[in-house]
């Protein structure tokens, strides 16, 4: 192999990289947000709801995980516009990002709902809690403790996911690597970095949410 | 919506069914090349993971090293690292070529944890009976504790297959002839994105969602022999 | 020269004394007992000898001949000698009963499958489970499982036998079978050193009991000794207590 490392092209363009390592954590927060929303109606329908609405939020819900979020967004991107709707390259990652979480953070919240103790809810209803109490004090607290692992797990793997968006010309992190890597050839060393940069933020992102959630809700997470 | 269907109808020509059938196969392939290879690689490092002593100290860091790296990359990145990686070793391979290394690392890394996860979730004093008894650590892995971690192995190592299906759309990136490649090439020859990608969700759809239903079946069956 | 010794040893997880300066010696052929509260150490003695823990201070002798547990081999040779039988998840739950007993002599010892497997039968008939040998160790009872994990042991031909706590998990009414077979063994002369909260049978079957808590040996004396006339208030405590229901 006749290649030497040439890493002096790189460094001084890392804060333009670092700049989108933040749009990727943005990316991922919002459509994370989003996708909160979306499970929390949907994992309530699917848990108490009535069998039309049920039957819909299924179709949703397994259409969108049983098929890749980067055809999603090619279809939100390219197919949408034939029928009237506009969306930049941005948007359409964001809605793509967003509905395909909604889909993923369903089952995962209707799996915490699921959870919840009859006997505890029982006990709490014999020392005369109100409903509204019993689900403050009681089911809460514990479905806060079980969703909070898999939730954060899922943040960490949408992180991961922005790196699609540079198909479509999103200037997050591997979008700008494609940049520099157009700037200066120096294809190796530029996504090098990114990996670790990648690395390095789901690392820390995993190390706070860990430490939240062992303090917050006393749930034992592994770092590594 | 009428000119839709007709446009899909159109589409169902023979090559180009051939060229989805293709495209589906090479989906299928690779993820399934990746878990495989994945899975042999993953158990090894699992393995290294569990020794101890001073001596296998660098063996330990490095697969710790390796798993949670490939872990933390995106698809996409790891993929390009890997496509210029043998660009510049002057190594002049196939696109698929490509595509495979990079489906083995990545499916190494996560197989590596499921199957130490599966390791681990065996009772410690199976692993004790076994050391008393002068087991070494690969016998000891190998006669009681893999027989039994298997059932815990198994079914998140199938859902990972079927993630990494959907995954593997990435590689279209660099031009392996799957799937979404497929598609791409069908928009690009004149049909309507909104044919082409829908036929290519349809048929993702249709790969995935039978092995989920499986791996469902399979989970259930294999929960009641989880016992001690 | 005892047959077994532990000669001021300490040990500790992580940072926690667990044994602090303890010596103990069981004679060929004798019973120790071992007793005490939670935490007081006394299964930790056990791992010491079968090298699951390594001691930081103090001399483990086998025959007078002192062991090097921080050296594979010697560790290796220990457990040829000294074999163990846990409170529970003893079985390997993936083969069956003839299997288990069979393994450790033909993977680990090397020996010839045609040669272990009448010796295995016939010590399973000695613990009552000839007719359970393709059985898996989910079929059987606690009190089953024990005992075939006793024959297991035994198809290693140790010469000490160390017993950890092995009734504790079982349903009451199990226990007394797997007492019976250690009865036996104690009367066919197999050095071993039991530790357990049976106290009847401890009494019954020891030659001398150690009482132990907190990572010491408090007193150490005859079944007699201890449970009637015990000279430490802490012992009295103890055997007061349990004695009281």
């Amino acid at each position: 192999m006749d290649y030497t490392f040439q890493f002096g092209q790189i460094w001084p363009r890392l804060p333009y990289l670092l700049g989108g390592a933040w749009l990727s954590l943005q990316i991922a927060f919002l459509a994370f947000c989003g996708g909160i929303l979306i499970g929390t109606f949907c994992a309530a329908v699917k848990t108490f709801g009535g069998g039309i609405t049920r039957r819909i939020v299924n179709v949703y819900v397994v259409f969108f995980i049983n098929t890749p979020q980067l055809v999603q967004i090619y279809f939100l991107y390219f197919a949408l516009p034939d029928y009237g709707i506009f969306l930049t390259s941005y948007m359409a990652v964001l809605l793509g990002m967003t509905l395909n979480a909604g889909a993923y953070l369903t089952e995962i919240q209707r799996a915490g709902f699921e959870s919840r103790r009859q006997s505890e809810m029982e006990a709490a209803e014999v020392l005369g809690f109100t409903r509204l109490q019993q689900i403050r004090y009681v089911i809460l607290p514990h479905v806060a403790k079980v969703l909070f692992p898999p939730l954060s797990n899922h943040y960490i793997l949408m992180t991961l996911g922005t790196s699609m968006a540079a198909i479509f010309g999103v200037e997050e992190l591997t979008g700008r690597a494609l940049n520099v890597n157009a700037e200066t050839f120096r294809s190796l060393e530029v996504f090098s970095i990114i990996a670790v940069v990648y690395v390095v933020v789901t690392l820390f992102a995993s190390v706070v949410l860990a430490l939240f959630g062992r303090f917050a809700f006393r749930a034992k997470m592994r770092i590594v | 919506m009428g000119d839709l269907f007709r446009e899909i109808w159109q589409m169902a020509t023979y090559y180009n069914l051939l060229f989805l059938a293709q495209g589906a196969v090479t989906t299928i392939a690779l993820s399934a090349f990746g878990c495989i290879l994945g899975g042999l690689f993953g158990t090894l490092l699992a393995v290294a993971r569990l020794t101890d002593g001073a001596m296998t100290w660098p063996l330990r860091m490095l697969a710790l090293i390796f798993t949670e790296f490939f872990r933390r990359v995106p698809f996409l990145v790891t993929l390009f690292l890997c496509f210029f990686a043998f660009q510049f070793a002057g190594l002049d391979v196939s696109t698929l070529t490509v595509g495979c290394v990079t489906v083995v690392l990545i499916g190494t890394a996560f197989l590596a944890e499921i199957v130490r996860a599966g390791l681990q979730s065996v009772h410690p004093n199976q692993w004790h009976a076994a050391t008393t008894m002068n087991f070494s650590l690969l016998q000891t892995i190998r006669y009681v504790i893999l027989p039994q971690a298997w059932t815990v192995i198994l079914p998140p190592a199938f859902g990972f297959f079927i993630l990494f299906i959907k995954d593997s759309a990435l590689a279209s990136q660099i031009g392996v002839v799957e799937l979404t490649y497929v598609g791409k090439t069908f928009s690009n020859k004149g049909f309507s994105a909104a044919a082409s990608f829908g036929v290519i969700l349809v048929i993702y759809f249709m790969l995935s969602y039978p092995l989920s239903r499986f791996g469902a079946k399979l989970e259930k069956k294999l929960a009641p022999s989880r016992t001690r | 020269m005892p047959h077994l010794e532990l000669d001021n040893v300490s040990a500790s997880y992580g940072a926690l004394r667990v044994l602090d300066g303890i010596s103990l010696s069981v004679d060929r052929g004798e019973t120790l007992g071992l007793i005490g509260p939670s935490g007081s150490g006394k299964s930790t003695v056990l791992r010491v000898l079968t090298g699951l823990l390594k001691p930081e201070a103090g001399v483990v002798r086998i025959a007078g001949k002192p062991v090097n547990l921080g050296n594979a081999a010697e560790v290796r040779a220990l457990r040829d000698r000294a074999a163990i039988v846990f409170q529970q998840y003893n079985l390997f739950q993936n083969l069956t009963v003839l299997e288990n007993v069979m393994i450790a002599p033909t993977k680990v010892r090397g020996r010839k499958p045609s040669e272990v497997r009448p010796e295995a039968m016939r010590l399973l008939e000695k613990v009552g489970l000839a007719d359970k040998l393709q059985s898996y160790p989910d079929q059987l009872s606690g009190g089953q499982q024990q005992r075939v994990a006793i024959a297991r042991s035994l198809c290693l031909k140790p010469d000490i036998l160390l017993l950890d706590e092995v009734t504790a998990a079982l349903d009451p009414e199990l226990v007394s079978e797997v007492l019976d077979t250690i009865r036996e063994l104690a009367q066919e002369g197999m050095t071993m050193l039991i530790v357990s909260h049976e106290m009847g049978f401890i009494r019954e079957i020891s030659a001398r009991v150690a009482f132990m808590a907190d990572g010491k040996v408090v007193e150490l004396g005859s079944p007699t000794e201890i449970f009637d006339n015990p000279q430490m208030e802490r012992t009295n405590d103890f055997v007061s207590k349990i004695l009281r229901h």
